[in-house]
């Protein structure tokens, strides 16, 4: 069964449809890559799924459990969009770290503020804290990054700062981790060190959506691949079936030009 | 008259500037951000009408609307509505407030969308947001301009004396009918102690805030 199901989802701005209609599913534990020409809607489809824009027709669910249907998310409490929206993580092309403050902070600030709306003890509050924060301390150990737990994101590399930025987003467990072109950001030999971490996760199974120019890891990490185009998914398959023999003109088209540059 | 004797009048008067100084500082600097709200609501006539507001009060000479402010509800009503101190204190609050406003408007406006996106996106409320991600960065890039106005302020503070309040330099005037015109030029000494321990308070936030770059 899929962990997650997207279906008719649409989204205009103004007069332009970018978004004319998507559906895939996806399986818990896979990982999924969009690819396609800048303009095709692959960042707006990322963007409305963590809800940073409002589809304007559509569902999204997770488990079974209808997190977003179009017709009737005006009526929802804005506590219930955050807690929709933090069924998915997301992973920023430009890292937007939080800049004052350090590395640690970065990772338990949304967490504790989160405990406040909880109605705890003061035992139960000191008890969540440690274990936000020694959560924290795991995962900045997943992305190598403990000895830099008290240094401010200005002091270091974008590829660092990438890296914070995944161990922030795991930092409230969410089902599914997105990222949005991850490494465009980045300078070329930085881009290594953040690919690496995304292979880690997956390895551990983590259930990931990301949206990438980068080819070569869209082949050889992903289990299923999305191939965007005007709007539309133009064509989804593993990837040796996108990669090795694309059946859409369009997404034929697109691969020779992404390769040649190679 | 001596030298001790006058310090000692002008000290009476700088108590007066302090206090208009200080009550203006604190309650403009908290009604500026509410204005700034306004200016950049997404309700469009909020926004217009609090953008020709801070034109009006930008337009307008502070010493007029200390003068209007204490006059005019006396003209209008019979009973002035505010005591001679009070009505100081109301215009440049809202004088000031409405420069404060333009300032945390544009430290605002400079913070990138990406800081409020991951906020949201990490289960922030929008006030979370603003309070925990945004102000902080904002309080470090309008420092300079808001250490600028708030010099400003410590020297408009004489423009009290237009409704007979008897701050530093309508004390050292009062000297004048003495034949006593040094009081006056004295006056300066205090306003650049008052403006240096400032200047040194605001290098020290700077410095403070210098911890991290954005």
């Amino acid at each position: 069964m899929s962990l997650l199901k997207v279906s008719n989802i649409k989204k205009s701005f103004g007069k332009v449809e970018v978004l004319k209609g998507i559906d895939f599913e996806l399986e818990r534990g896979k990982a999924l890559s969009i690819i396609g020409s800048s303009g095709s809607g692959k960042t707006t489809l990322l963007r409305c799924l963590n809800f940073l824009e409002t589809p304007d027709e559509g569902t999204m669910s997770i488990d079974n459990n209808v997190i977003f249907d179009a017709a009737s998310h005006q009526k929802l409490s804005d506590a219930e969009i955050r807690r929709n929206r933090l069924r998915f993580g997301l992973v920023f092309q430009s890292f937007n770290l939080f800049p004052q403050y350090n590395v640690i902070d970065n990772l338990t600030l949304a967490p504790k503020l989160r405990l406040k709306e909880e109605n705890l003890s003061k035992e139960e509050r000191k008890a969540r804290i440690e274990e936000i924060e020694a959560n924290a301390w795991s995962l900045l150990e997943k992305v190598d990054l403990v000895n830099k737990a008290k240094n401010y994101p200005c002091e270091l590399s974008g590829g660092q700062q990438q890296r914070v930025a995944i161990a922030r987003a795991l930092a409230l467990s969410p089902d599914i981790l997105c990222f949005d072109e991850p490494t465009s950001a980045l300078d070329p030999e930085l881009t290594g060190e953040v690919l690496k971490v995304i292979c880690d996760l997956k390895s551990s199974n983590t259930t990931m959506i990301v949206v990438t120019h980068e080819m070569e890891f869209a082949k050889n990490v992903s289990d299923e691949v999305i191939f965007m185009a005007d709007g539309v998914i133009e064509e989804m398959g593993t990837p040796a079936e996108i990669f090795d023999s694309p059946k859409s003109p369009k997404t034929q088209a697109f691969l020779r030009k992404s390769l040649e540059m190679f | 008259m001596g030298f001790w004797e006058v310090t000692l009048k002008l000290l009476q008067g700088l108590e007066q500037t302090c206090l208009i100084f200080a009550l203006t500082l604190v309650l403009a600097l908290p009604l500026g951000l509410v204005i700034s709200f306004g200016s950049m609501s997404k309700f469009k006539p909020l926004a217009y009408i609090t953008k020709i507001f801070v034109w009006i009060i930008r337009g307008v000479p502070l010493m007029l609307q200390v003068i209007i402010v204490f006059y005019v509800p006396g003209f209008l009503f019979g009973t002035p509505l505010f005591s001679r101190f009070g009505s100081v204190v109301a215009a440049f609050v809202i004088n000031y407030a409405c420069y404060f406003s333009e300032i945390y408007r544009g430290g605002i406006e400079s913070i990138s969308k990406g800081q409020y996106e991951a906020g949201q996106v990490l289960g922030m409320t929008k006030t979370q947001v603003f309070f925990k991600v945004i102000l902080m960065q904002v309080v470090k890039r309008i420092l300079a301009p808001m250490s600028n106005e708030i010099i400003t302020l410590v020297k408009d503070t004489a423009l009290a004396r237009v409704i007979m309040i008897v701050e530093i330099i309508q004390a050292a005037q009062n000297f004048a009918a003495y034949g006593l015109m040094w009081p006056l030029f004295y006056t300066a000494v205090f306003y650049l102690i008052f403006v240096g321990l400032l200047s040194l308070l605001f290098g020290y936030f700077e410095k403070k805030l210098n911890y991290y770059k954005a």
